[in-house]
């Protein structure tokens, strides 16, 4: 019997990794290539410059029934906005909300406009305008008795092996990264640095949209934008990068 | 007792590391395995394995070399590990390409399908069987 649990132990120690040590996290910047990552640290040669242009634009823009803007209530972003983003999802009421989610409900409740549309341009460049205000500041998202649940709840899916390829997140992210998929470095999954500009999509996009993009790679269904699974799986994302620092917009190829 | 009992059941799993007889009628075709293993959208293999295919700039390495992987494993042995490689490994990352169930969340296109048809896998194995 001690001999079958000793080969078992073995066993499984060899074939999964498991959580990735807190030391050993990288984020993907470090993945990437000498010139992606030069184009991101170069505030003018950074393609999501534009975004953020966009986005301090719709800061300071009168709109909705109520005819103010975001900056009437909020004033200067760089002071308002600071760290915020370091701290979503964060739970509002009894759920945890993304930072998209969060700008929106500010649209509808306090601006009384419609809600901006996932991964429309106007969402991207606000959320990328706001996120920008924490860049440089440590992920500050605590496990504690309100998030565990949410936490937890994204941990199970990001280990729940999935779609028509039967893969888990973390059997590639935190069993293999660094090792080539097709010729392709696999990071560790930090969301360090959204919304992104993606050199593949020739575009930002959100976090959910990569996320979105991972699930369609293991010929999985996704879920829907804003849906409780893709948020808790990105609350769980954020604890596990917990104390990185945000790099938004980041770059990634 | 116990003990004894684990290394019958792994003995007896060692022996049922095969699946001897061949999915479907027609004899499988190296050639067009070979095209379907290349395919990154078809085989999807070399997303994660390394071979010969001096043609293909992108391959992974997640997975052994396919070179040689006829002198090491059987032909039974092979197609064990294409239906469903979780019989010959439980915590493998290798897909199963010939197996339906025991799958959660599959994309509509994808559902009640294998990854690979009976025919595709016998040709993927005609192929393989030929890298000694
Ligand atoms: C088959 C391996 C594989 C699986 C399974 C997988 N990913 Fe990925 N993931 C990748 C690769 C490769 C990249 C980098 C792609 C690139 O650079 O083009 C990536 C990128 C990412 C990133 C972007 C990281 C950054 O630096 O911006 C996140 C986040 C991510 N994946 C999360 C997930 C989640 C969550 C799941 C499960 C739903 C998942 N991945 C499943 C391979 C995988
Ligand atoms: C009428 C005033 C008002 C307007 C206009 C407004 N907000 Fe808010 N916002 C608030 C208040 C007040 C809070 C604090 C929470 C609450 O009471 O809802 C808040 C909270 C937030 C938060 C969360 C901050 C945190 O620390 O968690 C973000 C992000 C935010 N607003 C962004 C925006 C953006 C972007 C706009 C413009 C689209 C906007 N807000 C427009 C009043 C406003
Ligand atoms: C997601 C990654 C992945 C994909 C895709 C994949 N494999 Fe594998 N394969 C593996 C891994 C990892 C192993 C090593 C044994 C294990 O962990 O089960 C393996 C083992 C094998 C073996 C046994 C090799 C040996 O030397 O023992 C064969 C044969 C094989 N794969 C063939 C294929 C073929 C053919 C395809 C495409 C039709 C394919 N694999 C697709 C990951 C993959």
């Amino acid at each position: 019997m001690r001999a079958a649990a000793l080969f078992l132990a073995a066993f499984c120690a060899c074939t999964q990794a498991g959580e990735i040590p807190l030391a050993e996290r990288r984020s993907g910047y470090e993945f990437m290539g000498r010139e992606t990552r030069a184009m991101q640290d170069d505030d003018t040669t950074n393609p999501a410059l534009f975004a953020l242009l966009d986005g301090e634009t719709l800061w300071n823009r009168a709109d909705g029934a109520a005819g103010r803007a975001c900056a009437a209530c909020h004033g200067d972003a760089a002071q308002s906005m600071k760290g915020v983003a370091a701290r979503y999802p964060a739970i509002v009421g009894a759920k945890p909300l993304n930072l998209e989610q969060r700008i929106n409900a500010c649209r509808v409740e306090k601006q009384r406009a419609a809600a901006f549309a996932y991964e429309s341009k106007e969402l991207l460049a606000l959320t990328a305008y706001v996120a920008r205000q924490s860049r440089g500041l440590p992920i500050a998202i605590e496990a504690n008795d309100t998030t565990r649940p949410f936490i937890d709840a994204g941990r199970a899916l990001y280990e729940r092996r999935q779609g028509q390829l039967n893969l888990a997140c973390s059997q590639c992210h935190d069993d293999n990264w660094g090792r080539s998929l097709a010729g392709t470095p696999i990071p560790q999954a930090h969301p360090t640095g959204y919304p992104i500009y993606r050199l593949e999509w020739q575009a930002m996009g959100s976090l959910e949209r990569r996320l979105r993009n991972c699930m369609i790679g293991a010929r999985a269904e996704p879920y829907a934008y804003g849906s409780p699974e893709m948020v808790e799986l990105e609350l769980y994302l954020m604890w596990r990068a917990r104390g990185m620092k945000l790099e938004t917009p980041a770059v990634r190829p | 007792m116990t003990s004894w009992a684990f290394v019958l059941l792994f003995l007896a799993g060692a022996r049922a590391d095969e699946i001897p007889a061949p999915l479907s009628g027609a004899k499988g075709d190296p050639q067009r395995g070979r095209a379907i293993v290349a395919n990154r959208q078809v085989g999807l293999c070399l997303l994660c394995h390394n071979g010969p295919f001096p043609e293909e700039r992108f391959q992974g390495d997640l997975a052994p070399d396919l070179r040689g992987v006829g002198s090491r494993l059987t032909e039974g042995e092979i197609r064990l590990r294409l239906v469903d490689p979780a019989r010959a490994n439980p915590q493998t990352i290798m897909p199963a390409y010939y197996k339906t169930d025991g799958l959660t969340r599959v994309a509509p296109s994808y559902r009640g399908k294998p990854v690979l048809s009976a025919e595709q896998i016998e040709d993927v194995l005609a192929y393989l069987v030929t890298l000694k």
